[in-house]
């Protein structure tokens, strides 16, 4: 049945007029054609050419004469050794330390490999109970520390200062203030550290009260209103995904970052089918998100149809009946949602990210009634503490001359605040201001003074992820600039000689590890201790001082009945511009990090630009559409949006699965200031983030011009081979033969049917000694998050090639996560299928558009080191070859560039090097600059132009993990073989291993009978092998 | 000292039979030297102390226990010991030299000065150390100290530093000399020449022979067109024989041996001293890279040696060549050598590499070193025989491959080889004929496995 489906990768697939186009793009490998006609057409063409035929022959001899003359005299290198070698530092062997990430977006136990002292590659802690897994984000956090765009040292309006003459005036200026009666007022970052919070009481005890507001960029206000107000602390609850059968979510995009993310790892588990049983997982939402993409059922809505929806779902639940109206199908599926819900009992959990107090406090009160195993409010996590009342009432204080200092830290509120316009009067206003800034931004700019921060790898720290949950941060480098922390700043400001490093081991030891070694907390970078008397929890507590901010109480009735009620009369009026974050860029932090800005968006497959999401519906009814342009490249009209008298012009984008009604942005984009020109990319959705409320009505309307997409959704495509994709449903799974929803290929071979496999035009490589890699890829697990993509960038040196080029189809990632969409009504036999056994499959509306509400899978291709390789065969120098422990091989010096092998590669993972990406200032990124060059990986050559590369299997971690065993004269153990991406993917989707160790994981994965290979029919047999992807359709 | 080793090899030749003519005099000199310390010896023994001590033994006895931390006119880690007889009694000496630690406890005025001169250094106990061994080395430190002599032997720190280059200007000199000599010959000929055939005409001889009109032998040549065709094919041969091998070479940079910062010398540090390779280059054993060793391992020993013995030096690098050499080293680690601290102020040592591979090929040392066995001096060469270091192997790929075809992998022992390999090596051994199996039979020979 796998095969009856078909799938689809963007809307202008389905557009009739479209298909001569998207024929060429499955045709062809390199849609742009080499202009050679230039230099070799046509007389007329070529007098008119810029380059003749003569010219080019010049051009040809005189670098054939420069390259070997060049090539004579080899350059002197100089090695230069340490002084006083460091104990710890052996040149050529990896470092690697337990740190922390802590943002204030992103929040995560991490390991950091370190080389020669510099930190290369950031990976999951798989010893952390919490938040152990690094997203995309996290991983490429290591690159936006080698920052050209970094502020190098403190300034003073703008000129070079000394710490010591910045610290003697803020102290001053700070007793100026206090003596004036003025407020001094600290503007911060989520820290969820312990040792800052107890520092920030400590100085405000010190000069006498200090106001300290907790200012996320992007808010999660409703939910900290609900919890606060249910359980008396400002925190969120915290899910464990994997205990719960039934996940309803209105809203909640808990895959990516919902309520500070890290639920990803906990949800897969509950993916994959084990003894029959996997969880379902409904979402009700209004943009496409990672987390709806991923879902079992997946209710499109708006967000004001969502919260009457969530309101329904109680009433379905409680039997009280509540007012509103949804969509007929909506209500239904509310229903049955309610309905498994209800039968899951405590094996159910129900989430919502909805920006508002009643349904955050409604999601709470469900899960405390069902007593889901899922929801832990005890140990809540403390990731996000903004309020935005307090913000606002600080511009208020600011605007009226109330505020003497005001001390920024990790925050950009004039680049991320709606009310930017009046924070920056306000900010004239105020004596003195500090900033602590990693970047020379938009308020750094408006600033008395900036005071260079230092990246979380350069710095010391602890948080409390979750409550008894502790977390060290520790530098990993010497600090590449001549920067302080906050922390000292502020122990310095209380004339406390102590660092900050000295003063976190003190209060660890007096208050947090109860005894045990801080060597050991150190090394393990965690600690778990539940009865710790000091919490986060504190933090943003001391806001006493001259003037108390009334902090908005939040009004929430007793009765979960009446959150209901009042969430029911949320009426639609107009259209719903709902802002949401980007899997890669978040909330734009990491702006001029060109691994994120390159990642292609797991769901639009779009990278550099952020965009307007509309529904096919909407866009015809608007006059919006997305067109292919001749050399494949994506364009879209522009749409002029308006939200209360603001507005800005934006390309749009036809989003499959969009609610009809809805538009989405992705905030994070659009920044100007410390930001290189070219990663200037975007629009920013910050100006239309009113109160921090992601949901916000817009007018629209249809503007001139047109965009150029940068989107790599056409790319590569697998030329309409159905059999790539395989799903099954869960009922099927558990009830057929594995032979009828994971056929094995078969070909004829002397006239007979044999499996594709046994067919061997080759002869047959012996494979039994040694080790013999292979992969697996559960596509059941597989969230799409992409952490993988930027790891292997991280790992292998991918090169970044900027926006016209990916336009081109010259993107170099030598993973993809492909997106499909699915629809079943289009398919006759799926109708078969739910006349046959009615209400086994969930039906949506026949005759709808496919793109209305479509399913997603996501599939994680890279080469797939064919056993037999139809790359291998046609190279005419042998740079490619197969090794015996199952690695496809590429050698970049042996290449030539003919690019046959890409021709005859089924799969397309071959990527060419058009140019040369590094030290070449066309291609203006971290390889064009000492500092960025520092996070290539010393064992992986950066390749040159003119040669093919891809995936290579991280040859460099298999050879070093035999190497270490060898060296140490010992078996290895299954599991530490790993490639980058296994190792960066927190859902256990990707395992990597040795198939001749029979004992291991992936031995196993490879006799499972959900196993496929890509193509299999094509007799490659590539080592790497893919699980079917199981849905769980069952309605209640 | 030279980049290019083999340029100067015919002015090298040149300059050695230069050497030999002039053998004569430095061989009276040498000899002159060579007696004179010997004189100069004798004399320090017959009037060097009143007791009866054995300088000879005592200066093999302080060579092996004392110089570690004193020399006879230097502070080092202990005080300068020339003349240490006058300085306290003998009894004292033996205490201390026997348990220093003792005498400092009972308070003796003396021992405890030392004591805190020295920065609470405690002196090592010689227990075994006889009183007669005592006597001979306080015989041994009681010698006067060595006048500079007149002679070749003292002189050698300006002579010899001309000696590094006097080959150079030798070659010069002869060349010059054998140039003028051809030159004169010539003109010596061209004069004969004339004078003879002055002779001739005035005797009526008609030297202007009647010459035969023949074919000048290049148009013969030219007319005969399977010799040209031939010639043409052999010319063309030759030069693309040439042109290859030119072209092989380029890149290949055997031999290299760049002028480096600190002249240092692998011969008397891995020859002479017999110091292991990895006791300072100890990354080779966990490492890709070998390490060039941070100036802190130099200190472990020149912390206290802090010039060469005499013998060390040679005609070409003489000792205070080498001492000068250390003071480098001392300038750039910021050690005062006089206080015997550290000031801090450091500089980097910016050697000059001299294995370069290419980005594109990975290479282990660990692999090599600790696994394999390989001895450094398989691919490095007698490095304890060089005194530059130079480049030995040609570092190809043809020559990497070669030692991974011929080379027998060592799996005896190893649990890694026995688990993998092990069991299925009898199998293995059937299937390629072998006994051993090499490192390409294990797939050391893929592509991949050295670039990626």
């Amino acid at each position: 049945m796998a095969s009856n489906k078909k799938y689809w990768v963007s809307v202008e697939e389905l557009k009739p007029e479209n298909s001569s186009k998207v024929e060429t793009l499955k045709q062809n490998e390199f849609v742009n054609e080499i202009p050679v006609d230039q230099f070799l057409g046509e007389q007329s063409q070529e007098d008119s050419s810029a380059t003749s035929r003569r010219d080019f022959l010049k051009f040809v001899g005189f670098s054939t004469a420069a390259a070997s003359l060049a090539a004579c005299e080899g350059p002197v290198k100089k090695a230069i050794p340490y002084v006083v070698q460091p104990e710890e530092i052996r040149p050529g062997v990896a470092n690697y330390y337990a740190s922390t990430i802590a943002d204030g977006y992103d929040f995560a136990s991490v390991l950091v490999k370190t080389r020669e002292g510099r930190p290369i590659f950031v990976k999951n802690h798989d010893k952390a109970e919490v938040n152990s897994s690094a997203n995309a984000r996290v991983v490429a956090s290591v690159l936006s520390m080698y920052d050209t765009k970094r502020v190098q040292g403190p300034k003073k309006d703008g000129k070079d200062v000394s710490w010591s003459d910045l610290n003697a005036d803020v102290k001053a200026k700070i007793q100026q203030a206090k003596a004036q009666g003025k407020d001094v007022v600290f503007l911060t970052q989520t820290f969820a550290s312990p040792s800052t919070a107890k520092l920030v009481s400590e100085y405000s005890a010190a000069v006498g009260g200090v106001k300290h507001v907790i200012y996320d960029a992007v808010s999660e206000d409703a939910a900290l209103n609900a919890f606060e107000a249910k359980y008396g602390t400002r925190a969120m609850a915290d899910y464990d995904l994997s205990k719960a059968e039934v996940i309803v979510s209105f809203d909640a995009d808990f895959i990516a970052d919902w309520q500070g993310g890290g639920f990803e790892g906990s949800y897969a588990k509950g993916r994959v089918p084990s003894n029959g049983k996997m969880s379902r997982h409904v979402q009700f939402e209004s943009n496409m998100s990672l987390t709806g993409a991923n879902a079992d059922k997946r209710v499109a809505l708006t967000p004001s149809q969502v919260k009457i929806a969530i309101a329904k779902f109680y009433g379905a639940m409680t039997g009280v009946s509540i007012g509103g109206s949804l969509p007929e199908a909506a209500e239904e599926a509310v229903k049955a949602a309610a309905k498994q819900v209800k039968k899951a009992g405590s094996k159910a959990v129900v989430l919502t990210g909805l920006q508002d107090d009643n349904a955050q406090a409604l999601a709470l009160a469900i899960n405390e009634s069902l007593s889901s195993e899922a929801f832990d409010p005890s140990s809540p996590l403390y990731t996000r503490k903004g309020n935005f009342s307090s913000v606002q009432s600080l511009i208020k204080d600011m605007n009226s001359g109330k505020v003497g200092v005001l001390v920024m830290v990790g925050v950009n509120p004039l680049y991320t605040l709606a009310e930017a316009k009046s924070f920056e009067q306000g900010l004239s206003k105020v004596g003195t201001s500090v900033v602590f800034s990693m970047k020379e931004d938009e308020t750094a700019l408006k600033s008395t003074y900036v005071a260079a921060m230092p990246h979380y790898l350069e710095s010391w720290g602890d948080v409390e992820i979750k409550k008894g949950h502790y977390s060290l941060m520790q530098p990993t480098i010497r600090p590449l600039f001549d920067t302080m922390q906050f922390q000292d700043a502020l122990l310095n400001w209380m004339g406390n000689d102590t660092s900050y490093y000295e003063y976190v081991k003190e209060n660890w030891t007096t208050s947090i590890l109860n005894g045990s070694s801080w060597n050991q907390a150190l090394h393990d970078g965690v600690y778990k201790n539940t009865s710790a008397g000091v919490t986060a929890s504190n933090e943003g507590v001391v806001s006493e001082g001259a003037m108390n901010v009334e902090s908005a109480p939040v009004v929430l009735a007793s009765g979960a009945g009446d959150y209901a009620v009042r969430l029911a009369k949320s009426s639609v009026e107009g259209v719903e511009l709902m802002l949401y974050t980007k899997t890669g860029m978040g909330d734009g932090q990491q702006a001029n990090n060109p691994w994120l800005q390159e990642f292609p968006d797991p769901i639009t497959r779009n990278t550099w630009d952020n965009y307007l999401t509309v529904s096919k519906a909407d866009a015809d009814a608007w006059g919006f559409e997305n067109t292919l342009a001749d050399n494949g490249g994506l364009d879209g009209s522009y749409a002029k949006i308006t939200v209360n008298g603001v507005s800005a012009t934006v390309p749009v984008l036809i989003q499959p699965g969009q609610a009809k009604g809805s538009v989405g942005l992705a905030l994070g984009y659009g920044k100007k200031e410390g930001v290189q020109e070219e990663m200037q990319v975007g629009v920013n959705a910050y100006p239309f983030y009113f109160e921090g409320n992601n949901v916000q009505p817009v007018k629209i309307e249809k503007v001139s011009g047109t965009h150029e997409f940068a989107s790599v959704q056409m790319q590569n495509t697998l030329d309409g081979r159905g059999d790539i994709l395989r799903e099954t449903t869960l009922e099927v799974f558990n009830t057929e033969n594995a032979h009828h929803w994971n056929p094995q290929p078969e070909v004829s071979m002397m006239h007979q049917e044999v499996e594709a496999d046994e067919a061997n035009l080759w002869q047959e490589f012996d494979t039994t000694v040694g080790h013999h890699f292979n992969l697996s890829i559960d596509l059941s697990s597989c969230t799409g998050c992409g952490a993988c993509v930027i790891a292997c960038h991280a790992e292998n040196n991918v090169p970044v090639v900027g926006k016209s080029e990916i336009r081109k189809f010259r993107d170099m990632h030598w993973l993809r996560i492909d997106r499909y969409y699915s629809s079943e009504e289009s398919f006759e036999a799926d109708v078969e299928k739910v006349e046959a056994a009615p209400g086994a499959i969930s039906t949506y509306h026949e005759l709808e558009d496919p793109s209305a509400n479509p399913q997603v899978a996501f599939q994680p291709v890279m080469c797939q080191h064919c056993n037999h390789a139809p790359c291998e065969t046609v190279c005419p120098v042998a740079a490619t070859s197969h090794g015996r422990q199952g690695q496809n091989q590429m050698i970049y010096n042996r290449c030539v560039g003919t690019r046959y092998c890409a021709n005859n590669c089924p799969y397309k993972v071959r990527r060419f090097n058009w140019f040369l990406y590094a030290e070449n200032d066309e291609f203006d990124f971290h390889m064009n600059n000492d500092l960025g060059r520092m996070v290539l990986n010393p064992d992986v050559v950066v390749r040159s132009r003119g040669v093919m590369e891809k995936c290579s299997m991280c040859m460099q971690m298999t050879q070093k993990t035999i190497l270490d065993a060898k060296r140490e004269g010992r078996t290895i153990e299954d599991g530490e073989f790993q490639t980058a991406c296994s190792a960066a993917c927190s859902t256990g989707a990707m395992v990597f291993g040795d198939v001749n160790n029979k004992e291991s994981e992936i031995s196993k994965l490879k006799e499972d009978d959900r196993m496929y290979h890509l193509l299999g029919f094509k007799g490659t047999r590539p080592n790497v092998i893919y699980q079917v992807k199981v849905r769980n359709t069952e309605e209640a | 000292m030279k980049k290019v080793k083999h340029r100067y090899s015919t002015s090298k030749i040149l300059g050695l039979s230069l050497a030999l003519l002039l053998a004569f005099s430095t061989t009276v000199f040498s000899q002159e030297a060579t007696s004179e310390d010997a004189a100069s010896t004798e004399q320090a023994a017959t009037s060097g102390t009143d007791a009866a001590g054995d300088p000879a033994n005592g200066k093999k006895l302080f060579n092996s226990n004392c110089a570690a931390c004193h020399a006879l006119d230097k502070r080092m880690t202990g005080p300068a010991l020339r003349g240490v007889g006058d300085k306290h009694d003998k009894e004292w000496l033996y205490s201390w030299i026997h348990n220093s630690s003792a005498l400092i406890k009972a308070g003796d005025a003396d021992a405890v000065a030392i004591y805190e001169e020295f920065n609470q250094t405690q002196m090592t106990a010689f227990p075994q150390l006889s009183e007669a061994d005592i006597d001979d080395i306080i015989a041994y430190t009681m010698q006067p100290k060595a006048e500079p002599k007149q002679t070749a032997s003292t002189d050698g720190g300006s002579g010899s530093s001309d000696g590094g280059n006097s080959g150079g200007i030798n070659t010069n000199i002869v060349l010059g000399a054998l140039a003028l000599g051809f030159a004169l010959m010539i003109v010596m000929l061209y004069v004969v020449n004339q004078t003879l055939r002055r002779i001739a005409e005035a005797n009526g001889i008609a030297l202007s022979e009647e010459k035969e009109k023949r074919l000048p032998i290049w148009k013969a040549f030219v007319q005969n067109q399977f010799l040209v065709i031939v010639s043409v094919i052999f010319l063309l041969l030759v030069s693309a024989y040439f042109a290859y091998g030119y072209f092989m070479q380029v890149g290949v940079d055997k031999g290299y041996q760049p002028v480096q910062p600190i002249h240092f010398s692998h011969r008397i540090h891995a020859g002479d001293n017999g110091i292991d390779c990895k006791y300072c280059h100890s990354s080779a054993r966990v490492s890709k890279t070998s390490g060039i060793p941070s100036l802190n391992i130099c200190m472990n020993c020149h912390k206290n040696i802090s010039e060469v013995a005499e013998e060390t030096g040679t005609e070409k690098h003489p000792k205070e060549f080498y001492d000068a050499q250390i003071q480098k080293l001392y300038k750039a680690v910021g050690w005062d050598a006089s206080t015997m601290t550290y000031t801090g102020e450091t500089e980097s040592v910016k050697w000059v590499r001299i294995h370069n591979l290419p980005d594109f090929a990975y290479f282990n040392h660990s692999q090599h070193v600790t696994v394999a066995g390989v001895m450094c001096q398989e691919c490095h060469g007698p490095v304890e025989e060089m005194e530059v270091l130079e480049q030995y192997a040609p570092l190809t790929m043809g020559w990497c491959i070669n030692c991974h075809r011929e080379t027998n992998v060592k799996m005896d022992g190893n649990e890694y080889y026995e688990e993998y390999y092990g069991k299925i090596h009898d199998q293995l051994a059937k299937k390629y004929g072998k006994d051993e199996l090499t490192i390409g039979d294990l797939g050391g020979l893929e592509c991949g496995k050295c670039h990626y």
